[in-house]
């Protein structure tokens, strides 16, 4: 008897959640990594490879795809557009959303909440509906087929969100510490740029990640805005690379990966603070 | 150095009045406690000196500057605030030097009075840490070092030892008080606890209701407070009130036990008085005693060095600290008879008529 019960087989232990959880995140990374992996892969493959053996791996020093691109396209000029135009907009919109979130936040007055509410209305109404008064606006401006035209527009777009997020942030920190950075003879702009914007970083990486990803790649306002050549940004540009009859598909992916690569660093490189802002204040 | 006077100062926000015309003198390297119970406008009163709240009305003069118009930065004036306020992303020492920095003082000398005063805060060992790596005590000392390092004439103190545990806050009360005695600083300090007003202030202003009850020394209002806000406010346990009424015999209590006065009061005889005893000059008698009011045992509550005791007596109840220990059980009757010429009457109006 006693030997018996020895020898049972132990029960079953149950899969635990996490584990589980482990294997859904695993898959889903794959299946998120997939098409990037392919677009990279493809760059460096002539339009016959790709075709040929879609997912061989490619042999790597085949680098004249990217050559071309950047030596017999317009791709360089698309390039500096589009880092111009998504960089003024997101300094724009981290400059005026944190000034407009801290007087927002800050400064008691009547208008306060109507203010705020304003702004939030920015972010309930799609720009595009109003995209024909837009086009006639700017167009009285002078600023149609500019780099401005965009600016302008983008930073209006990210605007609410940024005040929002900013106004919220700054509300949640003790004005004790403005008091002393007051006392300890600090003028207001000082306590803004020492005291406030050094604690208001995670706030600032969530603002510019959430608007410089669908800046960088807006097709829609180029479309409708630019037509000369030397202003088109990347998303705009690529599409000169589709030809009515025939494609260049290695060329297409080699430059669709160097239209990808700065947004993907910079998601990178900013990703600690943006999860340390999305979760500041879950715990503690 | 220098004093402070604060004028007929008035604060109000709206229709709504918060002080209703102070004057408090402040005389040069004095310790001054502002101390009464929440919302009494103590904290807005210190706010106002340091030029954080506007000046409805008055004058409040620092040194022979009056500073009404004079934003903060410019009163010469440090402050050490109820959360500490450091500045979460600089070191100790940057936190220390931040004033100097925006004064232009050159960074030699910035990084020499910050060792100084570090030094003299034990502090030397922590001025690379951030203030997240600190314990509250450790930040308390910081807070104050911000403040040392500016060498400003006026100190202001906002309830800046509240956040600490009891002990800690025993130790700072110390550390505090030597640190004005060696700098000979004019300080301002807030607080509501009255036992911190009365081991460390030169001068106590208690304050009630947006107005000044009364100004002086420690044991002066221990001893002779002004009205009965002021003797119910200071003293831990607090004064006993027994209502009743002046007759010739001496005071009567509704019970009709009478307690001879020492002196006669300066107010006609049958009119309403408040007798106010404090709980160590309460004597326990066998019941039956004359001049003794007739009571009930309670509560006991022995301490270690001494033993409080609530009692009941008719229409209320008192307290009595006795500065040994007894055998009193509750539900054991007793009478109480006050220690001469250690009570005061007050009027109807609250106001201390006589010490008897």
């Amino acid at each position: 008897m006693t030997t018996k019960a020895m020898y049972s087989p132990a029960p079953p232990r149950p899969i635990s959640f996490a584990f589980l959880a482990q294997i859904i995140l695993i898959m889903n990374s794959f299946i998120m990594l997939y098409p990037v992996v392919v677009m990279v892969f493809s760059a460096f493959k002539s339009t016959g490879e790709i075709f040929e053996h879609p997912f061989a791996l490619p042999d790597f020093t085949q680098v004249q795809n990217f050559t071309r691109v950047l030596g017999e396209t317009s791709m360089p000029t698309y390039f500096v557009n589009s880092i111009i135009v998504t960089g003024t907009s997101i300094v724009l919109i981290l400059v005026l959303g944190t000034m407009a979130g801290y007087a927002v936040a800050r400064y008691e007055s009547r208008t306060n909440t109507f203010i705020l509410l304003f702004f939030l209305a920015g972010l309930m109404l799609p720009l595009k509906l109003a995209v024909i008064p837009l086009f006639i606006l700017l167009r009285d401006l002078n600023l149609l087929d500019s780099r401005w035209s965009l600016i302008v527009t983008y930073t209006a777009i990210g605007l609410p969100s940024a005040v929002f997020i900013m106004a919220g942030f700054l509300r949640s920190l003790p004005s004790e510490l403005e008091d002393a950075a007051r006392i300890d003879g600090a003028s207001e702009p000082r306590i803004m740029w020492s005291v406030m914007l050094p604690l208001a970083r995670p706030p600032m990486a969530i603002a510019a990640i959430q608007n410089a990803v669908p800046i960088w790649n807006d097709f829609f306002f180029p479309l409708v805005f630019i037509q000369t050549d030397d202003y088109k940004t990347l998303p705009q540009g690529l599409t000169t690379f589709m030809g009515e009859y025939t494609t260049d598909w290695g060329m297409l992916f080699a430059g669709l990966t160097i239209a990808a690569a700065p947004i993907t660093l910079l998601y990178i490189a900013l990703s600690r603070q943006f999860i340390q802002g999305m979760t500041a204040g879950a715990v503690k | 150095m220098a004093n402070v006077s604060i004028r007929d100062v008035r604060k109000s926000f709206g229709p709504v009045s918060i002080i209703k015309g102070v004057d408090v003198d402040i005389q040069d390297g004095e310790f001054v406690i502002l101390v009464g119970p929440s919302g009494c406008g103590k904290s807005t009163l210190l706010r106002m000196i340091a030029g954080l709240e506007d000046i409805t009305d008055g004058e409040i003069r620092i040194g022979s500057r009056v500073v009404n118009d004079i934003p903060p930065k410019d009163r010469d004036i440090a402050m050490v605030f109820q959360s500490y306020a450091l500045y979460p992303h600089m070191t100790v020492a940057e936190n220390m030097a931040f004033s100097l920095r925006l004064k232009g003082v050159p960074k030699a000398e910035q990084g020499k009075r910050v060792q100084e005063a570090a030094a003299s805060l034990g502090l030397t060992q922590l001025l690379d840490r951030y203030p997240r790596q600190l314990s509250g005590g450790q930040r308390q000392r910081v807070a104050m070092g911000r403040a040392i390092v500016r060498d400003p004439q006026v100190f202001l103190f906002d309830e800046p030892l509240s956040n600490l545990d009891a002990k800690l806050r025993v130790a700072m009360r110390a550390e505090i008080k030597e640190l004005h005695q060696r700098l000979k600083t004019t300080t301002v300090y807030v607080t509501h606890d009255q036992i911190e007003a009365m081991t460390m202030a030169d001068k106590i202003v208690v304050m009630h209701d947006g107005i000044v009850e009364q100004v002086g020394a420690p044991l002066e209002l221990y001893d002779r407070p002004a009205n009965r806000f002021v003797a119910g406010f200071i003293g831990s346990p607090a004064m006993n009130f027994i209502d009743g009424r002046l007759e010739k015999a001496g005071f009567t209590l509704a019970s009709g036990a009478v307690l001879s006065l020492g002196a006669q009061p300066p107010v006609p005889v049958g009119a309403k008085l408040t007798y106010g005893i404090r709980p160590e000059h309460l004597q326990v008698m066998s019941p039956g005693e004359p001049d003794s009011i007739p009571a009930t045992v309670a509560v006991v509550e022995p301490t270690g060095s001494d033993t409080t005791l609530m009692v009941k007596v008719e229409g209320g109840s008192l307290t009595v600290l006795l500065r040994e220990r007894c055998s009193l059980k509750p539900g054991e009757a007793i009478a109480l008879r006050p220690v001469s010429h250690q009570s005061h009457l007050f009027d109807e109006r609250g106001r201390r008529i006589a010490s008897v």
